[in-house]
């Protein structure tokens, strides 16, 4: 029955060697589809451990199925073994499902692209590190798949290489995450060495055994932890990583940076509930810092002018959403949560770059407008998109989100403080999705809007859009032709399933009325000490209240940008010191390089000159050739080539000898 | 008269030969001194020989004259070369073999 | 007894004083001559020890033939006075005769100080014939074939290599076109250039 799980790994490594080893062989057509083949295998796979799953009884739905043992050494084995449940078959469906889609997307947008094929072996490669993470059944299978889905995620930002802003900001990521994995392995090391165990089953079935109500090591490690969930969800205080990677194919933002990466910090707090539940103290400081990751996040994105990377704050906002989610043990509603997200965001993600595509590459904001008529599908699912994004009644962002913030009120005490900021939050989740939706569609169409109203697809010399330095189309660089949604099947394809669940996914999560997928995931859930759910009738007024700020903050929304244009221009003048420490993202990236940047390079300066190149350099490597010239030297010395010192010498080693001689036969 | 003495005074005759050869500049003389200590040689090979009451060691010094012979001829045929071209009869001018 | 020990003693002296006078006098036409009177003081001093022949060979050959050779060169080649201009000695120079002078008290303790009984005798009990002529010759012939054949070979190669060395290169007809060995065994210094 674990076969299927190892399907759903094998599916996508096979993808990426194939794809990998025949980039020669293969045609750019060829490889997308053995790409999206491949996804579409682990899906299929996925689906058939779901069913598999579901015929086995409630409390048999924890499987682990080993291939070998890995090492097995004095103290404890760790074997290479997949753990099959309800949760990891849950995240294993929506991560293929929704990379999928991504894939099929992907091979009409990118098609131009001289770097097709390393694009494909890219993606399935980080699709398979990603499933690998869901489905370690041990820590260290679990950082192995955490490290090479940063590697992935490092290989992607910086797909277009030859761009000095986007290696940047791939390494910018992977340095970010570097720190949070190890946080994770220290964490993991520190339970390890109080339980002993390594793999899920023998950790959590000693957790309260082995340690106590907020045990010290046990608050530590889980702290640790989520130092490693943090940097790869991209929480405060390591978030600065994120909107720089934008700086990746639209694509990647949306598969990556919306729906599956950024999820694995969620996925590992959910996973890690025994933990967390014996440590509230962490759980509870994990609710605090992603109450506020989800309010600045909010704010920064009013201002954003890039389209991206207003999208990319958004990310963040949300998942600070699920991260409060599971931080309150409520695990179902946090989960929920991470599927309707993975479902709109990457939409929106699409959405965008289908608008990208039409501005010549160009992404800022206040380039852009009209785009209404021009492209109407794309239109249609972006506006859905944002629907669900800012909780408008009925959408499943609505469902989701308001049961986070239901269950955060249900846990009582300092708690309905960090709800109150949620509610306060999704207000402004409203204004600003639909910020972009107004800003980018509705207006005066700008140049080439008007361009592809008369139905030509609009045209620029290639340029960097962060930095406005030309480029040219080579490989390393964009392709030179974009493609809209408008005119390539495919990426109608991908993205009209995703507007239909993102609008009618929430019904199965209806308070008191369906509970699929909290049912689905009790098995994984049920040594859960928390079970206090709120009650049907608090829901139902959480909701209301919800509808009522989603529906104001699009009032805002249309006002501000709609029907008052000037109005932001007038807001903007008058609170410009909050516009600019909005603008400047309060200052993070700044903070970062005073703090730590400066000092590390000045520290790699010393070292560099003083020990790389005056010690080892100067007294180790040049010392030795010193030493031995002086010494050769000398030695030439001996050969004057004077016959009268050759005897002399001759005549002191004979005097040599026989001393010995004569003190050996005393 | 024991046969140490002869040995002994060998010993002296090879070390004088030594201390000439290190200490002279002209090729000719360093040359007479190689003869003093072969002729060293000789002497307590001959020495020996009546020690152990064999002929062996005379034939040895017989051997060794013959040798001798021969180096000399040799060396005073470059000595007359060195001549020849005009280079000055010192030692310490030939020094090609320095490293 | 007693006269041998003064041979040995006068004539002992005579060989370490033509050494030293070897070593030590300017003149290399002195310096021959007090090498002869060394070798004279050597056969001598063999004859003590009954090699009756090597005596004699040392004074025909040695003495005789060598000695008189050099004695042409020394002649031929005038010999420069030593020390025309006083070069800096090295350090290794300035303390061989030091070195020599120990080597020679090693060599002395050796001596003395060994547990070789026999030196300490006059040697061992010889008959008449030791030494003579003729048993040196029944040697030779029988057991030291080898190396007298070798000898003569050697002393063949001297001869041959003494004739090369000395020879001027006027002294002989070639045709004009000819390359001779010793030249390439010389170099070209001189040859081409030598007026013909």
């Amino acid at each position: 029955m674990t076969t299927w799980g190892w399907l759903v790994l094998a599916f996508p490594l096979a993808g990426t060697v194939l794809i990998g080893l025949g980039w020669r062989t293969l045609s750019d057509r060829a490889a997308g589809v053995l790409g999206s083949a491949a996804i579409l295998g682990a899906f299929g796979s996925a689906l058939a451990m779901l069913v598999a799953l579901q015929d086995r009884p409630e409390d048999a739905r924890s499987l682990v199925g080993s291939l070998w043992t890995y090492a097995s050494t004095a103290g404890f084995s760790v074997d290479l073994s997949i753990l099959v449940d309800p949760l990891s078959t849950f995240m294993c469906l929506v991560v293929s499902g929704v990379s999928f889609l991504i894939h099929v997307y992907s091979t009409a947008y990118m098609k131009s692209d001289r770097s097709y094929k390393r694009f494909f072996a890219y993606l399935n490669f980080f699709v398979f590190s990603m499933l690998l993470l869901v489905l370690a059944a041990n820590f260290v299978l679990l950082i192995v798949g955490w490290a090479f889905v940063g590697a992935a995620s490092y290989l992607l930002i910086s797909f277009w290489y030859r761009r000095a802003t986007a290696t940047k900001a791939g390494m910018k990521a992977f340095v970010v995450n570097v720190v949070g994995d190890i946080g994770l392995v220290i964490g993991a090391f520190l339970i390890f060495d109080a339980t002993g165990a390594l793999d899920y089953a023998g950790v959590f079935g000693q957790v309260t055994e082995v340690f106590g109500h907020n045990d010290g090591q046990l608050v530590a490690a889980c702290l640790l932890l989520l130092v490693g969930a943090f940097a790869k969800s991209a929480q405060l205080p390591l978030h600065t990583w994120l909107p720089d990677a934008m700086e990746g194919p639209t694509p990647v933002s949306s598969l990556i940076h919306a729906a599956t990466m950024v999820t694995a910090g969620v996925y590992l707090i959910a996973r890690m509930h025994p933990l967390f539940e014996q440590a509230p103290l962490a759980a509870d400081i994990s609710a605090v810092i992603g109450t506020a990751t989800l309010l600045i996040a909010a704010t920064m994105a009013l201002v954003m002018t890039d389209l991206k990377r207003a999208i990319a704050y958004s990310t963040m906002s949300q998942i600070g959403y699920m991260i409060l989610g599971v931080s309150v043990f409520a695990y179902g509603a946090g989960l929920f949560h991470l599927m309707t997200h993975a479902f709109f965001k990457a939409l929106l993600f699409m959405g965008a770059g289908s608008v990208i595509a039409a501005m010549a590459n160009e992404q800022s904001l206040d380039k852009m407008g009209g785009f209404r008529k021009s492209m109407p599908f794309t239109y249609i699912v972006f506006t859905a998109g944002a629907l669900a994004l800012a909780g408008f009644p009925l959408t499943a962002g609505f469902f989701s989100k308001d049961e986070i913030l239901a269950y955060t009120i249900a846990r009582g005490d300092w708690f309905v403080a960090l709800a109150v900021i949620g509610y306060l939050a999704a207000f402004l989740t409203a204004i600003y999705s639909f910020r972009l939706v107004f800003r980018v569609f509705h207006g005066e169409p700008c140049e080439q809007a008007a361009e592809l109203e008369a139905g030509h697809l609009a045209h620029a010399e290639p340029f960097n859009p962060a930095t406005g330095e030309a480029e040219d189309t080579d490989a390393g660089f964009p392709g030179p032709e974009h493609h809209i949604a408008e005119r390539e099947g495919a990426m109608k394809a991908a993205m009209g399933p995703l507007a239909v669940l993102a609008l009618i996914a929430g019904f199965l999560q209806i308070p008191g009325v369906t509970d699929v997928l909290g049912n689905f995931l009790e098995p994984t859930f049920a040594d859960s000490q928390y079970h206090e759910s709120p009650t049907t009738g608090a829901e139902y007024i959480g909701m209301a209240v919800g509808a009522l700020l989603s529906i104001a903050g699009i009032a805002v929304a249309a006002r501000i940008y709609l029907r008052k244009p000037g109005t932001s221009a007038r807001l903007q003048a008058r609170f410009s010191g909050i516009h600019r420490v909005l603008s400047n993202k309060y200052y993070f990236d700044e903070a970062y390089d005073y703090a730590i940047v400066r000092p590390v390079a000045a520290a790699g300066r010393f070292g560099r000159d003083a020990i790389e190149r005056g010690f080892i350099q100067g007294v180790l490597v040049d010392g030795t050739v010193a030493l031995v010239r002086g010494a050769s030297a000398f030695a030439r010395g001996i050969q004057t080539g004077g016959l009268r010192s050759y005897a002399s010498v001759l005549v002191i080693g004979i005097g040599g000898v026989l001393l010995y001689f004569l003190i050996a036969a005393s | 008269m024991d046969i140490s003495w002869f040995v002994v005074l060998s010993a002296f005759i090879f070390c004088i030969g030594a201390a000439g050869v290190m200490t002279r500049r002209s090729p000719l003389v360093i040359l007479l001194c190689l003869e003093l200590m072969l002729n060293a040689g000789n002497l307590a090979l001959i020495a020996f020989a009546r020690m152990v009451g064999n002929v062996e060691g005379q034939i040895f010094a017989l051997i060794v004259m013959v040798v001798a012979a021969c180096e000399v001829v040799i060396g005073l045929g470059i000595i007359v070369a060195m001549y020849r071209r005009k280079l000055r009869i010192d030692v310490d001018d030939l020094s090609e073999l320095r490293g | 007894m007693f006269f041998e020990q003064l041979l040995f003693f006068v004539f002992a002296a005579g060989a370490l004083g033509g050494a030293l006078g070897v070593v030590l006098i300017r003149n290399p036409f002195y310096t021959v001559l007090a090498l002869v009177v060394h070798l004279f003081s050597l056969a001598i001093l063999f004859l003590l020890l009954t090699a009756a022949f090597l005596a004699a060979a040392q004074v025909v050959v040695y003495a005789g033939a060598v000695m008189v050779l050099y004695l042409f060169v020394v002649a031929y080649v005038g010999g420069s006075d030593d020390e025309l201009t006083p070069k800096p000695h090295g350090t290794a120079v300035a303390l061989g005769p030091i070195f020599a002078a120990a080597v020679a008290i090693q060599l002395t303790i050796a001596v003395v100080g060994s547990g070789l009984t026999a030196l300490d005798s006059t040697g061992a009990d010889v008959g008449e014939n030791f030494g003579s002529p003729a048993q040196i010759g029944e040697a030779l012939l029988t057991k030291f074939l080898l190396p007298f054949e070798a000898a003569s070979f050697l002393l063949l190669v001297a001869a041959v290599g003494a004739v090369v060395l000395a020879r001027k290169r006027r002294g002989l007809h070639e045709p004009a076109d000819a390359v001779s060995v010793s030249e390439v065994l010389r170099g070209d210094g001189e040859a081409k250039g030598a007026a013909r």
